[in-house]
């Protein structure tokens, strides 16, 4: 059992170190293969979701069900939140009725106040425009796989950085490793100053650029990440931004030969389909790695071996 | 003598907070709960000429030794205020306020999809001093940073009578 990861809340992936992370890697390479194990037996995991999702939703359903637990799932639609129960009162109850919650909220900050609330851990799926740890270590756990190391790499991200939580969490974890980052977006949907000054506070080695051609060529990761509409108060302002920035063929020829595209997914209308079937697409491996990975988290958590 | 003291007599018993920032008198009282309906006598002077300052403005409260923890607020918006305790017309005590590192269940998130500012739950509001000089908050919940002005915006609105 390691009791780094035991019972452990998740919340931010500033709060998890490299020698964690690479645990967590490890593991994940063992569940690679592993379809069903019956480890989890008798733990009821919730689900609590308030925001669309499919991936994230889906994969730790199956995560946890390939380990042998049992999922109730929560939506937004049908839960009494919409009647107007605080989601205090919400997670007090599946806090009673289940051995972990997994949520995600349009709601900054509701993760950490769920932890405060709960004594099951809880695993934040999304918190508004803030955190999405457990892609962030998706996405590492992609590059590892892919490169076989997680630093001197230039790494570029793509697109919406003012509001995509995924690229945010990605970018606080490449950072943890000695790796160039390149924050290529419009100037409407540069990184927030926050987590800019954060950055800049470790020493982090980013540059921000708002034109992909300048420097596609010096790239070894493109991670590309939607327009989030649903995070914009003016919907004016959304379609002003609406399309100032795609990836295709075209927009790759000058990119390095092994260099790989990922991308959280959803994807809308910034990633074309004609890179699916490219070598340089990752972004289905990437998605599938969430199997295990999550499968590895859930274990981890819950004190349980391979 | 200085000038406010010929305008406001010398307090028998109480808390003389000095070297307040012309023009926020009002806000003291707000950030110390005072709003004169607890019965205190409270004197207040405002734009009265000081050496450190320019202007300033004192604030005096008869028969009340204002509690350590509510005038750490003051570092808030005047940092350089100076406390006395005055017992029997004499200074017993001077006060220095000093910064918490943490701001808790005063001032308000002003990113509205903040768990912190949804109405319905039972949560303060909690922010970190990133900065003292010039102020800057950063809210624990959603991380967004509260900077000076917009502290000073939200006092001198609750102090609004």
């Amino acid at each position: 059992m390691n009791m780094n990861w035991f019972n452990r809340d998740i919340i931010t992936i500033e709060n998890f170190s490299r020698e964690e992370l690479e645990h967590l890697f490890n593991i994940a390479d063992k569940y690679m293969n592993i379809k069903f194990k019956d480890s989890l037996k008798g733990k009821i995991i919730a689900n609590l979701f308030l925001e669309p999702s499919t991936r994230t939703r889906v994969s730790f359903e199956v995560a946890a069900k390939r380990l042998g637990a049992e999922v109730v799932n929560v939506t937004g639609e049908y839960a009494s939140i919409k009647k107007g129960e605080s989601l205090y009162d919400t997670l007090k109850m599946l806090d009673s009725y289940c051995d972990l919650i997994i949520i995600r909220s349009p709601i900054e900050g509701s993760a950490q106040f769920a932890a405060d609330i709960c004594e099951h851990p809880v695993i934040n799926a999304g918190d508004g425009t803030l955190n999405h740890p457990t892609q962030a270590m998706i996405d590492l756990y992609t590059i590892k796989n892919t490169f076989n190391r997680l630093d001197k790499l230039n790494i570029g991200v793509y697109g919406d950085l003012k509001y995509g939580r995924a690229v945010v969490s990605f970018i606080l974890a490449i950072s943890k490793y000695d790796n160039k980052i390149y924050a290529i977006s419009p100037e409407q949907l540069k990184i927030r100053n926050e987590i800019k000054d954060e950055l800049l506070n470790k020493g982090v080695k980013i540059e921000e650029f708002t034109n992909l051609e300048h420097v596609i060529s010096e790239l070894d990761v493109l991670y590309v990440t939607r327009l989030q509409k649903e995070r914009f108060v003016d919907l004016a302002e959304y379609e002003r931004v609406r399309g100032s920035y795609k990836l295709d063929l075209k927009s790759l020829e000058k990119s390095k030969p092994n260099m790989i595209v990922m991308h959280p997914l959803p994807r809308v209308e910034e990633l074309t389909y004609e890179l699916d079937s490219t070598s340089k697409q990752a972004y289905f491996r990437q998605a599938k790695f969430g199997i295990p990975l999550r499968m590895a988290i859930l274990s981890l958590i819950f004190g349980v071996e391979v | 003598m200085e000038e406010y003291e010929m305008k406001v007599t010398k307090i028998k018993n109480g808390t003389v907070i000095d070297h307040i920032p012309a023009g926020k008198a009002l806000s003291v009282l707000s950030l110390l709960e005072l709003t004169g309906k607890e019965g205190y006598t409270i004197a207040l002077v405002m734009n009265v000429k000081s050496r450190k300052l320019g202007i300033k403005d004192v604030v005096k409260v008869e028969n009340l030794e204002i509690n350590p923890n509510l005038l750490n607020r003051l570092a808030l918006i005047a940092p350089e205020a100076t406390i006395n305790i005055i017992r029997d017309y004499k200074v017993y005590e001077k006060r220095k306020i000093a910064l918490q590192d943490v701001v808790e269940n005063i001032l308000k998130c002003n990113n509205p999809t903040c768990i912190s500012r949804q109405y319905n739950e039972p949560i303060i509001s909690s922010f970190r001093v990133i900065s003292k000089k010039p102020l800057k908050l950063k809210c624990n919940y959603c991380m967004r940073y509260l900077n000076e002005s917009e502290v000073i915006e939200q006092i001198v609105e609750r102090s609004k009578f």
